[in-house]
């Protein structure tokens, strides 16, 4: 039944037509339609008015539980950014605890760039050798010295103590704080905890750090100079806590409580984590681009883009004739088609992506070429016209096949998709690999399916002499 | 059917020429690496101001401490100048553009990227086994689709020389016009490879094809054949990649401009080695091998 369905042509033009169409609208971008026309007396004179946002729509399937916006999600050297590598100094980190460290330090350094507000954010780690790193790609920041400097700095958070040159006098106001050699690099971790003790205070949450073996010396002295004085913890400059010492403690293990709410004490615990990184880093590579830059750039390569499609659909035309307008025709479904899944994929769009996308629409007609090359030979061999077009397709396929095959085996190197590190990666040099591969796959559709299918429905009755 | 074949020793001179003029080009001047290689820093700002000189520029900007300036470059019809430094930081950039300000109005920071030295020396090793396992790749690829070693080696001669022409020209475009060599165009030059034989594949299934009907054809002719049955599918495909490739890079922006020339160049060599060098190569390696047998 099935392979009955997709043995006529017209069945799957019918497919075709329906995913160009849904395709042009996934590409659609948000555009307002206005129209205001006042028909002709002649037409009665009336008024149209019309006026609805189409474009620019989202995925919202299984009850919500896939939501997303379709727009093309643009790589830093189009959106503006900047791009870090950083370093890890595990020098003196024992080698088990090396894959740990790198993790928790990128916990907190994603930690750091959500409170610097940063939606556009990607935070990953990646080993060559000895060597740990972390790559911080901020989109849209170009205050870089500001997000890098909270970001790389090892110790923002701060415990200080009151100075005794200016004793508070009023209980009301904060003391003087004076810093300690205590910092964020002596802290292990914050943890909410909840108070078990007397009965009045019995379930609230508690807040409870614990100290490297370092910090724990540290936090000894501090607490037994000050004891019933307070404790600051400063993070940027900002107190965040100033809890008096009740006691000193010996272990690393201090507990604040007071009257936190849950959601006050999980904010705190989330800034002394993020106060901390578990070891210094330094920046190997560093990448800013201006917002002009990127958008000038696509700009031009999209009028390059459009008049090269233009050419080559002028080229196919001039040359192959009838056979060439059905092979234009396969190629706006094959950029409508693309398009559509670079959104829905979705692609992040690099200025090399966007060559190869150009690129990929120069090699989307090749398998036309080679088929209606074998067809032109067929129909010089005396074949009749039905079983040269069938034959074109036929023997050109294993050609088409095997030369794509070697593209798509660079792609993959380029690509490095199981990020080996023996093999460069790099985000643009990835985007050329993605959109030529999925230029590859699309054009294997487009060129070869839909061609063959509109071909057979619209070619029937052409002489032969033509082609 | 047209006698290609005939002239073959004419091919053969053409591709030498351009193989030595790259390889002398290599040789003589070599090729600029990029800071993705040699490590160092790279500042492009844009600087409306009439009286701006790329020499006051480049005097600011090593009169800061510990700042090294290698060259300041007006980029063409823009305002944008590139300045390249010794790796620098992200502190040491905002003291050269606090004193770019002093001294200009307009001072606006389009683009800045800094490597250190020890990241391009691991990026070169990482370019090079990159680019060997490609070859090795498209070599047992090439290897296994024809089962006849002579097909194999045939297609790569024919792939290294597109590589080494391509090379050869970005150390001209190096020495003339201060072209660099970054990632992108290793990219390119990766890309070119599976071009190369992408054309060569599609020449050497013809004639894989005519043999296999009937095996004791003259080879010559059933090259000759191949390359005519072959050549107007390669010069239109090309056509179509080459009128995109020259379209992004003449109007294309700046930032993918010489990648697009990049891949160009090497579209161009990998069409005309496959019908010109690698053809030539199999009939010779043919001939050779009936005569030993």
């Amino acid at each position: 039944m099935i392979s009955n369905f997709f043995k006529k042509p017209k069945n799957v033009l019918m497919i075709v037509l329906f995913i160009s169409v849904f395709a042009g609208m996934i590409d659609l971008p948000k555009t307002p339609i206005n129209i205001d026309y006042k028909l002709p007396e002649f037409l009665g004179g009336k008024n149209i008015k019309y006026s609805n946002i189409i474009g620019g729509y989202n995925i919202y399937a299984f009850n919500g539980r896939v939501q997303r916006n379709l727009e093309i999600k643009k790589g830093l050297d189009i959106a503006g950014g900047v791009s870090v590598l950083m370093e890890a100094d595990m020098s003196q980190v024992s080698a088990t605890d090396k894959a740990t460290a790198l993790d928790s330090l990128k916990n907190v350094i994603e930690r750091r760039v959500n409170l610097l507000g940063i939606s556009e954010a990607t935070v990953q780690t990646s080993r060559f050798g000895e060597n740990y790193r972390i790559i911080v790609e901020l989109a849209g920041v170009f205050d870089t010295g500001k997000a890098l400097d909270t970001i790389g700095q090892v110790a923002q958070l701060e415990f200080r103590i009151e100075d005794p040159e200016n004793p508070s006098t009023d209980i009301n106001f904060l003391p003087q704080f004076i810093p300690t050699d205590l910092n964020g690099a002596d802290l292990l971790r914050a943890t909410i905890g909840f108070n078990q003790g007397d009965t009045v205070s019995n379930n609230e949450p508690q807040i409870e750090l614990q100290f490297n073996s370092e910090g724990t010396k540290k936090f000894k002295e501090i607490t037994e100079a000050n004891l019933n004085k307070r404790v600051a913890i400063y993070l940027d400059d900002n107190i965040l806590i100033a809890p008096v010492v009740q006691s000193a403690i010996l272990d690393g293990k201090a507990v604040i409580s007071g009257q936190f709410t849950l959601e006050d004490a999980k904010l705190l615990v989330t800034q002394l984590n993020a106060g901390a990184l578990p070891v210094p880093v330094k920046i190997l590579e560093q990448r800013t681009v201006g917002p002009t830059l990127g958008q000038e750039s696509v700009q031009k390569s999209i009028y390059a883009g459009g008049v090269g499609l233009l050419l080559v659909m002028a080229f196919m035309i001039l040359y192959y004739g009838r056979l060439g307008i059905l092979a234009s025709i396969a190629l706006i479904i094959y950029g409508l088609i693309t398009l559509a899944l670079y959104k829905i994929i979705p692609v992040v769009l690099t200025l090399p992506g966007l060559a190869g996308f150009i690129l990929s629409i120069g090699m989307a007609v090749d398998a036309n070429i080679l088929i209606f090359e074998r067809i032109k030979e067929e129909l010089r061999a005396g074949r009749p016209v039905g079983i040269a077009l069938e034959n074109g397709f036929g023997r050109s396929w294993d050609s088409i096949r095997d030369a794509n095959l070697a593209t798509i085996m660079t792609a993959f190197i380029l690509f490095n998709p199981f990020d080996w590190p023996f093999l460069p990666t790099s985000g643009p040099v990835r985007g050329f690999a993605l959109t030529l591969a999925l230029g590859i796959f699309i054009s294997l559709f487009t060129g070869v399916i839909i061609t063959r299918n509109l071909i057979r429905v619209f070619y029937k009755k052409v002489k032969v002499k033509n082609i | 059917m047209i006698d290609f074949m005939k002239f073959k020793s004419t091919y053969f001179f053409i591709s030498s020429v351009l193989v030595l003029t790259a390889l002398a080009s290599i040789f003589v001047w070599g090729l600029k690496p990029a800071i993705d290689f040699t490590g160092g820093a790279l500042i492009e700002v844009s600087i409306s101001d009439e009286n701006v000189s790329s020499d006051d520029l480049s005097q600011y900007a090593t009169n800061i401490e510990s700042v090294d300036v290698s060259s300041v470059q007006k980029i063409q019809d823009t305002n944008n100048y590139v300045l390249r430094t010794n790796t620098i930081d992200e502190n040491k950039k905002a003291e050269i553009l606090s004193e770019f300000k002093n001294n200009y109005s307009n001072v606006v920071e389009v683009r800045f990227e800094t490597v250190g030295p020890t990241l391009g020396r691991e990026l070169l090793i990482k370019t090079g086994v990159a680019i060997f396992l490609a070859s090795i790749l498209i070599l047992f690829y090439v290897a296994r689709q024809f089962k006849d070693r002579i097909y194999g080696v045939s297609a790569i001669l024919a792939m290294f020389h597109d590589t080494l022409i391509l090379i050869g020209a970005f150390a001209i475009f190096g020495h003339f016009y201060e072209v660099e060599v970054d990632t992108l165009f290793v990219t390119a030059v990766l890309t070119t490879l599976s071009f190369s034989v992408h054309d060569t594949i599609v020449v050497f299934d013809r004639v894989r094809e005519s043999l296999h009907d009937r095996p004791n054809l003259n080879p010559y002719d059933v090259i000759n054949k191949a390359v005519t049955e072959t050549l107007s599918r390669s010069i239109n495909n090309s056509m179509t990649i080459i009128f995109m490739l020259t379209a992004l890079s003449l109007l294309g922006g700046v930032t993918i401009r010489w990648f697009s020339v990049a891949l160009l160049i090497g579209t161009v060599i990998g069409t005309y080695s496959s019908t010109f060098t690698a053809a030539p190569l199999l009939l010779i390696l043919m001939r050779r091998r009936r005569q030993n047998s």
